[in-house]
């Protein structure tokens, strides 16, 4: 019992900058987990973002670059391409990925770049303040929406992992989250199942992971984990969305 | 064994950057740089390298990022508009101090400008170009020959430094074609080991690439160290041509393209008699300026020509300090410095 609740191998021995409640911390510890599972730590280069994340390469025990707001695909291409035996991922939260870095996820993904995306979608920008974010869901208040967002003015919120799943060069997409250890579990899994395909050479992979931001949502840590459960599913249903394995 | 061709100056910058062991390429189409893409296209496949279109001339600039931080020797290019795209990608690339080569086939602008040659993008090279205190090396090269000698020791100085180096080229050197020679068993050249290079933390402990300083002080003790790599990149690499300049009374600054024009006024007015020279920087970041103050201490006068509106020149002044002494002629958005017009201006000067 006592090795299951060891810190990982790969996690680096800090106290991070997360706000309390934040859903970044149980998915950096995610990660750590499958990548000493499978024990490739000592061949692993992941690309961290810009955003509420930029500071992984301190909690994380692997090599890790840095990327330009949202060009986290396109670096991580420059090196699997380099390095097409290591195990390549970025870490892009919703602001990177889905606003800034657009164009590089859907031609990375078109492309079928063998690596792999974790893509932590919690609906603001954390960073900056809370502010609107492509993802940000319907009637949310945010600092940037405060007439709370509406379809005729600031659009619909951006599916952009279903819109991935037309690619033909997209191999494995899947929603999770983390609001009890059963979904926890789920993404751990699915996390694993995305490593394992890009170590196989199977291409391009992605898991959007629905995650609480307590700060920003203005509520505490358990009342966000129920609002994922109640409200956000609602526009982003979990599961898998496409799956050519 | 030599080997010689006719090649274009965009092609002749490809095959100096594969024969100094360039195994990346990213770039966008742009014109008029697009046969050096083309090029890379073919070649990348043909040397076992990786050859990618990108989305953008931003994605381009990442993945050369990307390519970089693994220690390969990587390349992207464009002109004018697209390099305005690369900027940021150059600042990080400075401030991560990650060795890379871009190439800038200048055309006119600004905005979309136009596609004929020109050199008005001096400003943004040399002076910056993205956010932050940084500089990178910019080559100038005045021929299809150095469109292949520069790209190939270029690599040699990005690796040395840990520092972006830019081919500083223009519309008229990317497309004209002339005799390239080289040898054709010459092999890459200043290969350092990259032990910051990202490559899986294999017997060794995990490394970060990265820009993002943020603890009190720790930025500026970087930018710091910047600046002392700097210092001594002016004092070792600072590199220019001179024709005629040992006695010559009147001496012509130019760089690129116009260099070649300048060369045929100093010839044809050394038939007449008349002590001209020709000063042509090879680097135009570190510029040549204690060179140049050499000179003017020799009591020589001095003129500017380039295909802007007197960029270079702000140089030169810095060099010369004394204005009196300098005159400037320069076109713009794709006007050629004429060689008449250069023979009347020195007369007059």
């Amino acid at each position: 019992m006592s090795d299951k609740i060891k810190k990982p191998e790969s996690m680096k021995d800090a106290m991070t900058h997360y706000c309390p409640g934040c859903g970044h911390g149980l998915v950096h510890r995610i990660i750590c987990e499958v990548i000493d599972d499978l024990d490739i730590r000592e061949k692993t280069v992941a690309v961290a973002p810009v955003g509420c994340a930029v500071l992984a390469y301190d909690y994380w025990d692997f090599d890790t670059a840095e990327a330009a707001h949202g060009r986290t695909p396109a670096v991580a291409t420059g090196i699997k391409r380099v390095l097409p035996d290591r195990l390549v991922f970025t870490y892009q939260g919703d602001g990177d990925l889905a606003a800034i870095g657009t164009s590089e996820i859907i031609h990375a993904g078109n492309r079928g770049e063998n690596i792999s995306i974790i893509f932590v979608n919690n609906g603001v920008y954390g960073m900056t303040g809370g502010q609107m974010a492509p993802t940000t869901i319907l009637g949310q208040t945010t600092a940037t929406s405060p007439y709370t967002r509406r379809p005729e003015k600031e659009g619909n919120p951006l599916k952009i992992t279903e819109m991935m799943a037309v690619l033909p060069g997209v191999k494995y997409l899947e929603r999770t989250t983390l609001t009890n250890p059963k979904e926890v579990i789920n993404t751990k899994k699915a996390v694993r199942k995305s490593f394992e395909l890009q170590l196989q050479g199977k291409g391009f992979s992605m898991v959007e992971i629905l995650s609480p931001c307590p700060t920003y949502w203005g509520l505490n840590p358990v009342a966000s984990m129920k609002r994922i459960e109640e409200e956000v599913i609602k526009t982003y249903p979990l599961g898998v969305i496409k799956d050519e394995n | 064994m030599k080997i010689k061709y006719l090649s274009t100056g965009n092609e002749a910058c490809g095959e100096g950057a594969i024969r100094a062991g360039c195994r990346f390429y990213a770039g966008y189409p742009i014109t008029p740089q697009n046969e050096l893409t083309a090029y890379m296209s073919r070649r990348m496949e043909e040397e076992k390298g990786t050859f990618i279109q990108a989305e953008s001339e931003l994605a381009a600039i990442n993945m050369v990022f990307g390519a970089s931080l693994t220690g390969a020797r990587a390349m992207t290019s464009s002109s004018s508009p697209g390099i305005s795209l690369k900027q940021e990608g150059i600042s990080y690339l400075a401030g991560a101090e990650l060795p890379s080569v871009i190439v800038n086939v200048m055309r006119g602008g600004p905005g979309l400008g136009n596609i004929a040659a020109s050199q008005s993008d001096y400003f943004q090279s040399t002076k910056g170009g993205g956010h932050g205190d940084y500089h990178i090396i910019v080559l100038a090269p005045s021929s299809v020959q150095e469109m292949f000698d520069l790209t190939y020791d270029a690599f040699a100085l990005a690796d040395k430094y840990r520092i972006p180096v830019m081919i500083l080229a223009d519309g008229m050197l990317g497309q004209m074609m002339e005799p390239l020679e080289f040898d054709d068993n010459i092999q890459p050249r200043g290969i350092v080991p990259k032990e910051w290079a990202l490559t899986g933390a294999e017997g060794r402990e995990p490394q970060s690439i990265k820009s993002l300083l943020l603890g009190p002080g720790v930025l500026e003790r970087h930018n710091e160290k910047l600046q002392r790599i700097y210092r001594e990149i002016s004092e070792n690499d600072t590199v220019w041509k001179e024709h005629y300049t040992d006695d010559a009374e009147k001496i012509i600054v130019a760089y690129g393209s116009v260099s070649r024009i300048a060369l045929s006024c100093v010839s044809a007015m050394r038939q007449e008699g008349c002590k001209i020279g020709l000063f042509d920087p090879k680097t135009l970041w570190p510029f040549p300026y204690k060179r140049i103050r050499d000179l003017a201490g020799g009591g020589a006068k001095f003129l500017v020509t380039e295909m802007s509106s007197g960029q270079m020149l702000e140089d030169v002044r810095l060099a010369v300090q004394d204005d009196a002494r300098i005159s400037f002629y320069g076109r713009m958005a794709g006007g050629i410095p004429e060689e008449k017009v250069i023979i009347e201006r020195l007369k007059a000067m």
